[in-house]
């Protein structure tokens, strides 16, 4: 009976480490970028989220150069272009979601400054089980395709 | 026989319902076709376009006659767009870029299809953000829906808060190229990217 506990609790011993990293939360950022925009007006995010832990759920943004920073989706419907707000993203394990041109974008809402090419600012996303996460937005002229 | 032992309303039901079915087809396919020929033709100055009375970034009166002599590449968009309208102007910018010497005769315009909040100096900061040569234009609700209509462009709003400033704008993503008699010459597809935005333009102007 006593070896029987000991083995038990052995294999727990290993075990414990593999289960913690099994649930271990890991997302990355990458290739964060924005376009020149007036202040008072709005800017937009685009970037690759890199989920390399277990399943994750981007919640919330925040960027300190707008008043507010949302998650939107646009699309053309029959010519039309549309744009929603977006509650929540989810994003599969070991998944990578991009934000692009003509999809899932920020919105960066009110600028309390100009944004000019060449410029950087901060982007802080809120993951359900990550937390945060910032990145480094990068300013660039460009349209349809990423740099 | 099974079908005189169906219920009767079967019966008198199904053929309005494919007469209906034939009707819509029907109604379908010269939809279709009006809208092939008048496409392959290169579309009608009867049927998109017309003058307008715009205002520009310095609040000055601008009219379609402006513009005589050169050709109009004109998208109508908002500023607080923030994916969408920036992607097409910079496309549109890239094309101009590419164009060379040939984008001397071709205005290339931005009208506002949200007036309330675009004013007259928010269009001007906007366009400028992308190409100084880009044209930014707005004016009362009257003349922009004026404009709109006679570029058969679809604009309403979309509210997405409690608040009087909480929408964005559903809008027509779509390039209007005129010639220099005024006339409308074709549509450029707003998705493109800018090389082949400017292979559509070399092409298109002659």
């Amino acid at each position: 009976m006593r070896t029987m506990f000991r083995r038990a609790l052995r294999c727990a011993v290993i075990l414990v480490p593999v289960l913690a990293h099994a649930q271990q939360h890991d997302v990355k950022i990458e290739e964060a970028w924005s376009r020149p925009a007036i202040q008072g007006g709005t800017g937009v995010v685009y970037l690759t989220i890199i989920d390399t832990g277990a399943p994750d759920r981007l919640v919330a943004l925040s960027a300190p150069v707008a008043a507010k920073a949302d998650l939107h989706e646009s699309f053309t419907e029959q010519g039309i272009a549309k744009m929603r707000g977006v509650a929540t993203l989810p994003v599969a394990a070991g998944s990578k979601v991009t934000l692009s041109p003509g999809g899932y974008h920020i919105m960066l809402m009110d600028l309390k400054q100009p944004l000019r090419e060449g410029d950087s600012f901060p982007v802080t996303l809120n993951f359900e089980h990550a937390g945060l996460v910032t990145a480094t937005v990068t300013v660039r002229r460009v349209g349809r395709a990423a740099p | 026989m099974s079908a005189s032992t169906e219920p009767s309303f079967r019966g008198g039901r199904r053929p309005a319902l494919i007469y209906g079915i034939i009707g819509l087809v029907v109604a379908v396919l010269i939809f279709g076709a009006g809208g092939f020929l008048w496409l392959s033709q290169g579309g009608s100055a009867s049927f998109v376009g017309g003058p307008f009375t715009l205002v520009d970034g310095s609040g000055s009166q601008v009219t379609d006659r402006d513009f005589r002599g050169k050709y109009m590449l004109i998208y109508f968009g908002y500023t607080l767009c923030p994916d969408v309208c920036p992607t097409t102007l910079n496309e549109m910018a890239d094309a101009l870029d590419r164009l060379g010497s040939k984008a001397d005769r071709l205005q290339p315009i931005f009208v506002t299809i949200d007036p309330d909040r675009d004013l007259p100096d928010v269009v001007k900061r906007y366009t400028e953000a992308f190409s100084p040569r880009i044209l930014g234009l707005t004016g009362s609700e009257g003349q922009i829906a004026k404009v709109a209509q006679e570029y058969r462009v679809y604009y309403a709003k979309h509210r997405s808060g409690p608040q009087p400033n909480d929408y964005t704008m559903d809008h027509s993503s779509v390039l209007y190229l005129i010639g220099p008699d005024g006339k409308f010459v074709a549509p450029i597809r707003a998705d493109e990217d800018g090389a082949q935005m400017a292979a559509d333009l070399a092409k298109l102007m002659s």
